[in-house]
Order: C-alpha cells, then sequence, then structure tokens
C-alpha cells in the first residue's frame, strides 16, 4: 500500500507551505503524488526520484572529463583546497536547511572565509533597509485573521509564490475575516499588467524606476501635503494617489508585501526604506505591517542562523579569523568577485553559475570553484567538484525559516539514495577533515598553539590564536 | 579533555551560601560527578579558593538572549558590533567560536560572558510559543550555561476564552499542552490584553481596560493565569510584565496588578513561595503625570512588596547604556519609537502574542534615565527581604546583562552610587525626584548571593539543582577574587572581581579559570512537564484553532525532540 504523509513542507518558495501531502511507493522509495502543493512544488517532490540521481561526487580530471570519487574524499580535497586559499567564499544557501547554515559557519569561521547567502542579490537591500529604519511586520496568520488591505508592491505573487494569496493573504477566510476576500481590498503597485494586477481591486501602473516618488507622494499626504502633489507622480494620477491613501488610511490591519521590484530597480535600499517610514506612518492612525516576499523556502534562514551567530545576516566576513566583519559592497559576493578577491568559491543549495553577471562568474571560475547541489546545475558543470547531497526537505529533515521568519520544522518524505550525505553531514565532515590538517600544520611549524580554550581556537588564517584584546 | 565524572575540591574559600545560611565562613566545596558532594577522594583536582569568595553558580531569573526579537535585535543593529575594547563587546575570539555585540551578545558570547561572571543559568523570559523551534535552536548554540524558556500566555486566544467561561482546569490542561508543545518552563505574562489590543493599534493601559473583541480586562487574565499556575503546582510562579509599562504614573496600575495576589497563596513541591513575580518593577514604578514631573514611586511600590510575602521581584537596573530595548509589550515599543525616533521593528504574532524592539540610550546626561537609574538602585536599597528582589536589566532592555558586576557595586558601596551621581548633568533634579541621594544602605556579599542565586533559584523553584552548595545541587560554583574580610574600598575592585571570575565551575567542570573560557562542557535544555490526562476538550480546541487561524500545520508546531538541545525536564503531577 502506498502510504500518505500529512503536513509536509514545500521545499520551492518563501511561503514554506507545510500542509503538502506526499504519497510515497511501498517500499517508500519512490514518491507517486503530492497534493496541495503548486505546481513548481509538485515538480521539486516529483522529481527526486523521477530520474537518475548523481549519488557520488564527481572531481573533474585534468583531461576535462569528470571522475566519480567517494565523499571522504571529496571532503579531504575541500578541506585542503581551504587550506590553500587566502579567501574562501561559500554562497548560497536559499535551498539548504538551517542545520547546514550552521554547519556552514563553522567550516568558514574555521577557514577564514566569508559566508554569504541569496540576499546578498535579491533581499539584501531590504535588510540594509532594515538596517537603517526597523521593520514593522507580522507573522502570516495574522495577515490572514486580521488584515482588511493588502498592499502588494513590486511583487508578482501569482507566479512567484503561487499560493500566497490563497493561504495568506488574500483569499483565506480568517478569525476576523470570515468572509474571506469579500472583506479585503487589494492593491498592486507595479510597471506591468501581471497577473497579480488583474485579481486586484486598484492597479497603479508606476513607472518603472520611480517607487521612492509614489512613497513620498503617499508620505505627503500622510502629513497633509496633499495639495502639492502634482497631477502625475510616476506615471499615477494625483486622484489615485488619494484614492489609494484614503484606502491605506482607513484599514483596520493594512500589510505591505514587497518583492523585488524595489530591491532590484533604482533606489534600491532606500525604496524599501521609505516603504518602511510610510508603514510607520500609518500606524499612527491604522495598523500596518511589511514583508519582504522571500524567494527560497529558507533564504530566511541564514538571516537568521548568521545573526544569532555574528549578528549579521550576510556577507559575513570571517577573515579576520577573531572577530566577523559585515560591509555590503565590500564583502559582498558579486562585488569580491568582480574586484577577483576570491580564491576559492563554494556553491551551496543554489545556483551561482546561472545567476551571477558573467565578469563574477569568469573571475571566480579561475579559481577551484566546488558545487555542493543534490542536482545538476549549471554551478555543477562548471565546478572543478561537484558534490552531491540529499535534497532539504524531500530527503532532509530540518528547520527553516518561511518569509515572515516562523520557523517551520520538515520532516523528510523519503530516504536519501544509499550512502549519500546531506548537507550538515557533508560540510561537518569537512570541518572535522579541516581541523585535522590545521592541527597537522600547527605541529609541522611545530609552533605549539597557546590552550587559551579547551582546544587550541583553530583557523587556516592564524596557526597560533591572538591573545590579545587588541581590536 | 573536558571530565565531569571527575572529582573536584575547592578549597579555603570564603562561602557565601543563604540556603545553608553560610556567611562567609571559610570551608571546602567538594564535587563528584557533577553533583556537590559532602566529601571526595584525595585523588580530586584542588582548586585554591583562598583568599577568594565562593558561592553557587548565578542564576538569572529574567534575561532575554534568545528567539525571534532578540534576534531582530541582532540583525537589525549592524552598529552594535562596531563597538571595540572589552567593555563594548570586543572580547576577541576565546572559545571555540567568535564573541560578537555588545548590547545584543550573539549567542556564543551570551554563554561566554555569562560564565565569566559565574553565572551558569540563565531564564529566557519571553518565548512567543509559534516561534518556540527558534528559541531552542538558539540554545542549542549558546555555549555552557543552562537554560528555560517562558512561553508567553498573557494575550493568548485559548486562555482568554477558558478564563472569561471560568474554565480553570482547561485553562491548566492547555498551558500544559503548550508547555511541553514548546518545551517551555513557566507563564509568562507581558502586557495582558494590550499586545493584543496592540494588533488593532490600541492599548490596555490599566488593568480594568477591556481586550477589544474578547471581553476580557488584563485583571482577569491575571487571576485566571495565577489560578492555573497554582491549580497545575509549576515549579515557577506567574512571572508579569504588567500593563502600563514605562509610563510616568503608572506605580499605580502596578499596585493594582500586586494586589491581585491578595490572599493567594501557593502549594507546590518545589519549595517556591510568592505566586507572582513582578520583573524589572524599576520599570513599573514611575510617579508623576508626565516626562516633565516624572519621579520614582520605588518606595510606594517597595511598602507593598515588603509586606506581602506572595511576591517576588527583579529589579531591571538602567545601566546607563546605549542598548536595545525588546519585549512583548508591542505598543510600548511604538510609543519609545514616537519618542526617540530612532528605527522601529515590529512582530505581530498570530493567536499568541507580539513584540516590538527599539535601540535606546540612556544617556546620564538626560534627566529621565538618571531617574531610572535611581529607581532601581532604590527598589534594592528599600528592599527588606533580599531572598524577594533580584538583580537584572531586564537584558537588553535596562542594559546588557554583562553590567551585573557594576550593578552589584553600586549596591555594595555608597560610593560607588555617589560617584555616578556625580557624573550626571542633572544631579540636583535626579535627587529631588528619587530618593537615592540620601541612601546610605550597603549591601554585603551574602545579601548578593541572595539576590543573584539563592533567591532566583528559589522563587524559580529550581532550588534542588541551582542557587545553593548544599549536598546533591549541580555542582556549579563560582570563585571570585575577593577577599570578604578585607573588601576593597574602591568600587571598581568589586566590579573586576565580578565581571571576570578566578573559576566557574559548570557540573564539576572548570570553564572559566582567570576570566578565561577554557572549558565547554554540555549544557542543558530545562523545561516543565506535567503529567495529567489528556484533556479531550482542549485538544479539541487546539485542533479548531490550527484548522482555521494558525498559518502551520499542527503536527509541525511542538518541537521535536531532535530540536531540543540536552532535554532535562522538571516533572510534576497536576495538583
Amino acid at each position: 500500500m502506498p502510504k500518505t504523509l500529512e503536513g509536509i513542507g514545500c521545499p520551492f518558495c518563501g511561503c514554506s507551505c507545510d500542509d503538502v501531502r506526499v504519497i510515497v511507493s511501498d517500499d517508500e522509495k519512490k514518491i507517486l503524488e503530492v497534493e496541495n502543493a503548486c505546481a513548481i512544488g509538485t515538480e521539486i517532490f516529483l522529481q527526486a526520484t523521477n530520474h537518475e540521481r548523481i549519488t557520488k561526487p564527481r572531481i573533474r580530471q585534468p583531461d576535462g572529463n569528470v571522475k566519480e570519487i567517494s565523499y571522504d574524499e571529496a571532503a579531504d580535497y575541500v578541506a585542503k583546497t581551504i587550506m590553500n586559499s587566502k579567501k574562501p567564499l561559500m554562497y548560497g544557501f536559499g535551498s539548504t536547511t538551517c542545520e547546514a547554515q550552521r554547519a556552514a559557519a563553522r567550516l568558514m569561521e574555521l577557514s577564514g572565509g566569508i559566508l554569504d547567502n541569496c540576499a546578498s542579490i535579491c533581499h539584501g537591500p531590504s535588510l540594509m533597509a532594515f538596517f537603517d529604519n526597523g521593520h514593522p511586520t507580522c507573522t502570516l496568520g495574522v495577515v490572514k485573521n486580521r488584515a482588511d488591505v493588502i498592499l502588494y508592491w513590486g511583487a508578482n505573487p501569482v507566479h512567484a509564490h503561487p499560493r500566497h494569496m490563497a493561504r495568506y493573504s488574500t483569499y483565506p477566510f480568517g478569525f476576523f475575516k470570515g468572509n474571506g476576500f469579500l472583506e479585503r481590498t487589494v492593491i498592486v503597485v507595479d510597471p506591468r499588467k501581471t497577473d497579480t494586477a488583474g485579481v486586484a481591486d486598484y492597479h497603479l501602473q508606476i513607472k518603472q524606476g520611480f517607487d521612492y516618488e509614489l512613497f513620498n507622494a503617499f508620505r505627503m499626504v500622510m502629513y497633509g501635503h496633499e495639495q502639492d502633489i502634482p497631477d502625475m507622480v510616476a506615471d499615477v494620477p494625483k486622484q489615485s494617489i488619494l484614492e489609494v491613501a484614503k484606502i491605506l488610511k482607513e484599514a483596520k490591519f493594512g500589510v505591505c508585501f514587497f518583492g523585488m521590484g524595489l530591491t532590484h530597480t533604482k533606489g534600491r535600499n532606500h525604496n524599501v526604506d521609505i516603504a518602511i517610514s510610510l508603514m510607520r506612518d500609518l500606524n499612527a492612525v491604522s495598523k500596518w505591517s511589511i514583508m519582504a516576499m522571500r524567494g527560497h523556502f529558507n533564504i530566511a534562514g541564514p538571516n537568521k542562523v548568521w545573526s544569532w551567530t555574528y549578528g549579521f545576516p550576510f556577507c559575513v566576513d570571517l577573515t579576520r579569523g577573531d572577530r566577523a566583519h559585515m560591509n555590503p559592497g565590500e564583502t559582498s559576493t558579486i562585488d569580491l568577485a568582480i574586484r577577483d578577491e576570491i580564491d576559492l568559491f563554494i556553491n551551496i543549495g543554489t545556483d551561482a553559475a546561472a545567476n551571477f553577471p558573467i565578469d563574477a562568474v569568469k573571475h571566480l571560475k579561475k579559481h577551484p570553484w566546488i558545487t555542493i547541489d543534490p542536482n545538476l546545475s549549471m554551478a555543477a558543470d562548471i565546478a572543478d567538484l561537484h558534490i552531491p547531497v540529499g535534497i532539504s526537505g524531500v530527503e532532509v529533515s530540518g528547520i527553516v525559516y518561511r518569509m515572515d521568519n516562523v520557523p517551520i520544522q520538515y520532516r523528510k518524505v523519503i530516504d536519501m539514495p544509499e550512502g549519500m550525505l546531506s548537507d550538515e553531514e557533508l560540510l561537518d565532515r569537512i570541518s572535522d577533515r579541516l581541523e585535522e590538517l590545521i592541527q597537522e600544520k600547527v605541529k609541522a611549524e611545530k609552533k605549539k598553539p597557546e590552550l587559551i580554550s579547551s582546544e587550541p581556537v583553530l583557523c587556516t588564517s592564524h596557526s597560533a590564536p591572538p591573545l590579545n584584546e587588541t581590536g | 579533555m573536558v571530565n565531569s565524572m571527575a572529582e573536584l575540591l575547592i578549597k579555603n574559600g570564603f562561602v557565601f551560601d543563604p540556603i545553608l545560611g553560610i556567611k562567609g565562613d571559610i570551608a571546602d566545596v567538594a564535587i563528584k560527578n557533577g553533583r556537590i558532594t559532602d566529601k571526595v577522594s584525595d585523588k580530586a583536582e584542588i582548586v585554591d579558593a583562598s583568599g577568594k569568595t565562593v558561592m553557587a553558580g548565578g542564576v538569572d531569573i529574567h534575561t532575554h538572549v534568545a528567539g525571534p526579537k532578540v534576534n531582530v535585535g541582532r540583525e537589525m543593529r549592524p552598529e552594535d558590533k562596531f563597538f571595540r575594547g572589552e567593555y563594548r563587546g570586543g572580547v576577541l575570539k576565546q572559545g571555540k567560536r567568535m564573541e560578537m555585540g555588545f548590547s545584543v551578545p550573539s549567542t556564543w558570547k551570551t554563554g561566554y560572558a555569562y560564565a565569566r561572571m559565574g553565572y551558569t543559568f540563565a531564564n529566557e523570559a519571553a518565548m512567543p510559543p509559534l516561534f518556540a523551534p527558534h528559541v531552542h535552536e538558539e540554545f542549542r548554540d549558546t555555549p555552557i550555561i543552562d537554560q528555560t524558556a517562558m512561553p508567553v500566555f498573557g494575550n493568548n486566544w485559548f486562555c482568554f476564552e477558558y478564563i472569561k467561561n471560568d474554565e480553570t482546569e482547561n485553562n491548566a490542561a492547555y498551558i500544559a499542552w503548550l508547555l511541553s508543545a514548546t518545551k517551555g518552563f513557566g507563564i509568562k505574562i507581558v502586557n495582558p490584553g494590550g499586545t493584543e489590543a496592540w494588533a488593532w493599534g490600541k492599548n490596555c493601559s490599566s488593568i480594568h481596560d477591556e481586550v477589544p473583541h474578547f471581553e476580557i480586562t488584563p485583571a482577569e487574565i491575571v487571576t485566571g493565569l495565577i489560578k492555573a499556575n497554582e491549580y497545575l503546582g509549576l515549579p515557577h510562579s506567574v512571572h508579569i510584565h504588567g500593563n502600563n509599562m514605562g509610563n510616568p504614573g503608572n506605580y499605580k496600575d502596578t499596585l493594582d496588578t500586586l494586589r491581585l495576589t491578595s490572599g493567594i497563596n501557593t502549594s507546590n513541591k518545589f519549595g517556591r513561595e510568592q505566586v507572582l513575580h513582578n520583573t524589572h518593577l524599576q520599570f513599573h514604578a514611575y510617579k508623576g503625570s508626565s516626562w516633565s514631573d516624572f519621579e520614582s514611586g520605588a518606595k510606594e511600590v517597595m511598602d507593598y512588596v515588603n509586606q506581602n510575602k506572595n511576591i517576588t521581584v527583579d529589579i531591571g537596573q538602567v545601566t546607563l547604556d546605549e542598548t536595545t530595548t525588546m519585549t512583548s509589550d508591542g505598543p510600548f515599543e511604538y510609543h519609545l519609537n514616537q519618542l526617540t525616533h530612532f528605527k522601529w521593528a515590529n512582530l505581530d504574532v498570530e493567536i499568541e502574542t507580539g513584540s516590538g524592539v527599539v535601540p535606546h540610550i540612556y544617556d546620564k546626561d538626560v534627566r529621565t534615565s538618571g531617574i531610572q537609574w535611581a529607581i532601581g538602585l532604590e527598589i534594592a536599597l528599600f528592599a527588606k527581604d533580599m531572598m524577594r528582589v533580584y538583580i537584572t536589566t531586564d537584558h537588553p532592555n535596562a542594559g546588557p546583562f554583562t553590567r551585573y558586576p557594576g550593578i552589584i557595586a553600586w549596591l555594595m558601596s555608597e560610593k560607588a552610587r555617589q560617584a555616578t551621581l556625580d557624573t550626571m548633568k542633572w544631579k540636583d533634579k535626579v535627587i529631588d525626584a528619587s530618593n537615592i541621594a540620601s541612601m546610605d544602605r550597603e549591601l554585603g556579599l551574602y545579601e548578593i548571593a541572595q539576590m543573584t542565586r539563592a533567591g532566583p533559584a528559589k522563587a524559580l523553584g529550581l532550588l534542588d539543582i541551582y542557587g545553593s552548595l548544599k549536598e546533591g545541587s549541580d555542582g556549579n560554583v563560582a570563585v571570585y577574587n575577593l577577599n570578604a574580610d578585607e573588601l576593597p574600598s574602591d568600587p571598581a575592585l568589586i566590579e573586576d572581581a565580578f565581571r571576570n571570575t578566578a573559576y566557574t565551575v559548570k557540573e564539576g567542570v572548570i570553564v572559566v579559570r582567570d576570566g578565561k573560557i577554557v572549558a565547554e562542557p554540555p549544557k542543558h535544555t530545562l523545561w516543565t512537564k506535567v503529567n495529567m490526562p489528556e484533556n479531550a476538550q482542549v485538544m479539541h480546541d487546539i485542533r479548531e484553532k490550527f484548522s482555521t487561524s494558525y498559518s502551520i500545520n499542527l503536527e509541525n508546531y511542538p518541537v521535536f525532540d531532535e530540536n531540543i538541545h540536552n532535554a532535562r525536564a522538571i516533572e510534576l503531577d497536576a495538583n
């Protein structure tokens, strides 16, 4: 009898829906059916068992061909490559568990490298706006139970987060919203006539790149300067601005969901910054929250894990060995790559080769490139070493953070193909090997490490630990 | 190698143990198999504590060190990491991992810094139940110290319904279920009803303001939760941050809240005597009608506390730092932001609670900050029973916990208080609005031991494990570089001694030596396991609420066993 698993988390987008039903075969080796998930989520489950998987690490030979090696050999190769590199960078993590992100922090702290995640190229500007202006938000259940005005700005959930409107924002019945969408007003601000705009009550078709101006116009209304607003702002007529501003002010509970339409256009973090300011203004007369439409199902995870580990959500520079440093522009992946500062690139749980600017990829490719990913991808294809791992959320359990930062405990639905490792197991194996190598190096240099800890402070860039607080 | 099975003998220290009534006698402390014992063999490792002060490991009853709002504080304040130097978070790598942050330290720094101060236990004072897996993930990454977390109940819809319908048994059954689901420790209340009201942009600023839509008042919520707590006989009492926190004139609301305990007593198996713990009392002891005539209400509040043995408090001392305020009191953080206009974070949590985070500068040259500083110290100095009044900073709200040594110095030395007062720009106004300048009381080491380990351990109902050097307690010991016979006249030396221990011992393992981390043995997560039959009505209500109002699935809500780090259950049978 096929087995039905309930309450499974979906390993696709930041909605992190945890109501998926998965039907697996008798022998628990094949995923047969997936219910409740969107089309994309369903495919991620089904693809896990409907084709031949790569189950062994594959290293590139001098002749260009690849050769299968064992996980121990792969861990040894990575550890040795780290030992020989000055500034390794580990990037990705959107499709990994928090357990793996935690293991990655241990590894990069040992390596004296840089840790960065996909926020660096998607919602990093949002995080920078939070640095400057805070972040009034709520959980998605609050939206479902209370929200009467939903504002999507620069986001197209119908395609990017297919169940967002149905499960959380627009259509669900909530405690104070027993009539679902009948009690809600949906406003979309987008330069395109998206499918989301198609179902909205109001679509403000903004001129591309003029988000800041439109936010400013709304803030002028909040501060009583509506008479000074020009007839058109960002291609939106003044009358529409006043009409929508009235709805925003009269909301009992409003939520602004923003997407990369704000973070990837002119202004970037400043767009998010003024969006937050508008929310704060609105809270004087109403109740408003704001939330980033995070992309991957656990891309909020590394922000959280590294914040409690180092105090920084992304662009974490651990090269100093004894303290962490962060400065986007200086310690952000694309900038480091474009300046050719990185001499070892470890791509994990994302496809950097497909998504980075070509110049960045070219520079990174001059040096060793290691890809850790369950599947083939461009990043796996061009790698010197590709280490396949279990699929997080399908074959590997763990905690993920939804777009509202609610932790969701994901269970696996099937086992990994025999002999494979999870991201976490692999990273720990590499760290263990690296610790051995550092100890050997220390011994070889005959520099006895100062025992200021139960074990010496280990780091490739410091064979002997720093002793004084000189920072 | 860390060997917790080994024997340890801490010899010839000045021992202070309020539970055993030891007041600085020279004595030995023996530890075997991680527990305090009466004697050890001659193979025991010897720690020479002669000329030093020996106490049980410190117990922090109220601190915010893990979970969503703490982490928002870290995430949104990169500038909190820029401070350098030992005092401002600049301790460089000393243990296995880096130490980052000043007012909101990283989890690694949190564990190390507590251990360096001789603390071995900290109670995370507010866990939103929905975020329990996050709290436990952070516990896993907080080295050395044992931890508990208190789920917040004061704005929980289940409790509202049960209390409104006077269903104490159901309320208790729900609480027991939630403690198990979140691996939580006890009942925390924050701004009862007010945070729910804040979801609509409103507040409950007195205990009689009705909560919108729920037809219940804060007074009823508090009374109902105390009833349920004593029905269950939990180790700790209800732990409250009451209504109208941080506003001039609120001492009356605080007294109203405290009076709700009138005539209520407890019978529990944990030796706890109080039925209500009022946390960070400093923020709740304000007189005046606005910030312009703001003054200390410490005397009024402490008169009541002194007379009523069924209440305990902690002080929530302002340390005059730049820090990060964070509380489940969502409306308070919004109003603070309206005063200071710094950045503001807010997080409303479905069904359960909310929270806010705002940076704040307690500037010694701002009159309000000076008066707040005075009020905290006054609460401690007006106290008659030091077993019921504890040192905290409501970390990081009134200041970081790393400032405890400074607070101890202020309490032990009038000179230290005077010196701080002398630096204040509005010294005279602070003196006019407070009692501090007229108080010459200086606390001794025995009283400090009461306020930092014996007292809080007793109030938490954890006296079997922490707070004392009695036989059978966990082998947690702090050895301070303080000669109890000749205390230094310079308060800075007292502060130094409490900042970095000569030794901190955790379950028999020396974890700090000469102020430096030397070992990181496994730590524990404690939680309260109530044994009671399943309540069909409550389980039905829970399933119903998850199918209609929550945004996550019931199966994924209770923290999975593999996500609890080294669990240690405190078990009890419901009364």
